[in-house]
């Protein structure tokens, strides 16, 4: 095999960023492997059988019914010593932030992460909080990489059909050093984000926490919901069930409101399905820029407190 | 208990970012750089176990340039007992693996028991550098802490995984763990800390120019973007204006 996609299991269905990373895959071309872990890895299996790929790798064992680190990297290790891919792609998600750089170091084997375009001169990723990209390559016979959310539309991916087997790995208890527990949810706050029509969002633009008034002023005189990006949670400004991202909530107003946010990555992915984006930021650079439908390019705190005054008369 | 932090200095998030010369990084001399931040959620983390518990050495590990003391001691002056410079006379190495291994030759000597990182830098963004340090040394491996509770010979961490959703994980000594930006409240450095700091040592060790990168930038380039958007500059009254307009007549708010 050429390329071996690592599949992850997302509480018994395919994780979007796998089926995302098996086109990602498709488009590098040779022939590709998939290679599914765990108790859930047969029914995922299924989801793939109708995808041109080569084949899939089962592989269940009880000490990696669930997912962990310990038990994964062996895994991925003995099926890449054993089948010798030339690279191994997966999503860039959190259980590939976990466990690849853990494959990596063990087998010496370079893992460019986090990858949102392919170039004929290598991998393209964002760099320096999203302002830059670079392009990425290795003189290595083998590589792991992983790709950003939304890197490749998994509309494209290309059907076929596939054949499927088991590998026998070989796992004993002592290989498991650290013992992880049963995922938790925490509970939510009170306001439903989701569904909000409206979102007046912060970023740390605001500076400090005697300006998160003006934010809520804002949303009051329009009827909005308040948001933010991470920092401004935990800088403790604002309550946690308001963060927006990959770590927070996922939202698709009608209107997004962003005040001061960067637009970094890991927040977008919670907000880039808003309808309209309104933004508002000093930096001409800013990335939140490049999705939005209007940039303000300006001071927050100056224009805020006159938007504020005009609507009221209105 | 002997716990390192490792300080990364990063381009700060307002800093100007042109190009060198060659196109192949930023040019050095007009950024302004700072403690790349979850690094420092990483250090206070460590400071507030120091707190706690008796006998913990706190050591601060930056590799870089000669820029990179001010950060090392900045975390002395909030607390570190020391530091530990890799220092690059030439250029500054990105390969993950070369800068892990670099990292663990010069920390082997020391054994940690635990070593934090942050989860990912600011500006090169490879969220791998303290496992893929921890697994070289043969330590246990976790990312994402959000939350950490000392036990004897181990450590209990709270990792942070997608969309609200939450695990604890246990991890024995020595442990490498990478921490998530939002677990404490960073400290400020005290005049006293400051006054203090200047009389910690900070050990050096002259890294050697390394040609076998495992991966390598190329090149930077300015992203292109493909969204028509409405470029909206001028000054705030009239921002105002073009603002209200919107709401009303095109997302239609009102
Ligand atoms: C694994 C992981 C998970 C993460 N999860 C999330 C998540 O769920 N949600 C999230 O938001 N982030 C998350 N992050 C953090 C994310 O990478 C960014 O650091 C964060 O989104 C930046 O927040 P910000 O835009 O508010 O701050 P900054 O990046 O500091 O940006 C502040 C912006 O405000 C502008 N500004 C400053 N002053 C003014 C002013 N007076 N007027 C106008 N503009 C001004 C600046 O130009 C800048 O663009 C995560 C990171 C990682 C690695
Ligand atoms: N040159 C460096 N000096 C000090 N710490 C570093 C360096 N490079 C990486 N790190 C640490 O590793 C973490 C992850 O970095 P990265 O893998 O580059 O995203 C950072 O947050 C730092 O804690």
């Amino acid at each position: 095999m050429d390329i071996l996609v690592v599949l992850e299991d997302s509480q018994g269905s395919l994780h979007r960023l796998s089926k995302e990373a098996i086109v990602g895959a498709q488009q590098l071309g040779g022939s590709i492997a998939a290679l599914a872990i765990g108790d859930n890895a047969s029914e995922i299996s299924n989801v793939l059988s109708s995808y041109d790929i080569s084949e899939i790798i089962t592989v269940e064992d009880e000490l990696v019914s669930t997912y962990n680190a310990d038990g994964y990297t062996e895994v991925v290790k003995q099926v890449i010593e054993k089948e010798s891919p030339k690279i191994i792609v997966a999503g860039h998600t959190y259980q590939t932030r976990d466990f690849m750089p853990r494959v990596s170091a063990h087998l010496n084997i370079p893992f460019i992460p986090d990858i949102v375009s392919l170039s004929d001169k290598g991998f393209v990723k964002q760099v320096l909080n999203a302002k830059l990209n670079a392009t990425i390559s290795s003189n290595r016979e083998q590589i792991i990489l992983s790709f950003q959310s939304a890197a490749f539309n998994e509309e494209n991916i290309q059907s076929g059909s596939c054949s499927s087997r088991y590998f026998d790995v070989i796992l004993d208890a002592s290989m498991i050093r650290s013992t992880s527990e049963k995922p938790f949810q925490e509970s939510l706050g009170d306001v439903d984000l989701e569904s909000a029509e409206l979102l007046v969002s912060i970023g740390r633009g605001i500076e400090k926490e005697e300006n998160i008034p003006l934010a809520f002023d804002l949303a009051e005189v329009l009827g909005a919901e308040v948001s933010a990006s991470r920092p401004v949670v935990d800088s403790g400004w604002v309550d946690s069930f308001r963060q927006v991202g990959s770590s927070g909530c996922n939202v698709a107003p009608k209107l997004y409101f962003s005040l001061g946010i960067s637009g970094a990555i890991q927040h977008v992915v919670g907000m880039k399905g808003a309808k309209n984006i309104l933004a508002i930021n000093k930096d001409k650079d800013a990335p939140i820029f490049e999705i939005a439908d209007y940039a303000v390019i300006g001071d927050i705190l100056e224009i805020i407190p006159k938007l504020i005054e005009s609507l009221k008369n209105q | 208990m002997k716990i390192a932090v490792l300080i990364k200095q990063v381009p700060g998030s307002e800093s100007a970012l042109p190009l060198n010369d060659k196109q192949t990084w930023v040019d050095e001399s007009s950024v302004t750089y700072v403690m790349n931040p979850p690094d420092n959620f990483a250090l206070e983390e460590a400071l507030l176990i120091q707190e706690k518990v008796d006998d913990v050495e706190v050591v601060v590990v930056s590799m870089g340039p000669a820029r990179v003391q001010k950060v090392i001691r900045e975390g002395l002056a909030k607390g570190a007992d020391r530091g530990i410079h890799l220092e690059e006379n030439e250029e500054v190495e990105t390969d993950p693996l070369s800068i892990a291994k670099k990292f663990s030759d010069v920390l082997k000597e020391e054994n940690f028991d635990l070593i934090f990182s942050g989860l990912q830098s600011d500006d090169t963004g490879m969220g791998q550098t303290g496992v893929l340090i921890g697994e070289i040394l043969g330590m246990s491996t976790a990312t994402l802490a959000i939350e950490t509770k000392l036990e004897k010979d181990q450590i209990k961490i709270k990792r942070e995984l997608e969309s609200g959703w939450f695990q604890w994980v246990t991890l024995p000594f020595p442990a490498s763990i990478s921490i998530q930006s939002g677990l404490n409240t960073p400290r400020y450095p005290s005049l006293k800390g400051i006054m203090g700091a200047k009389k910690k040592e900070i050990k050096s060790v002259l890294q050697e120019l390394n040609t076998d990168q495992s991966q390598n930038i190329d090149n930077i380039f300015v992203p292109q973007t493909s969204k028509q958007t409405e470029i909206i500059e001028t000054d705030a009254d009239a921002a105002v204006d073009r603002i209200i307009e919107i709401l009303k007549s095109e997302i239609k708010v009102f």
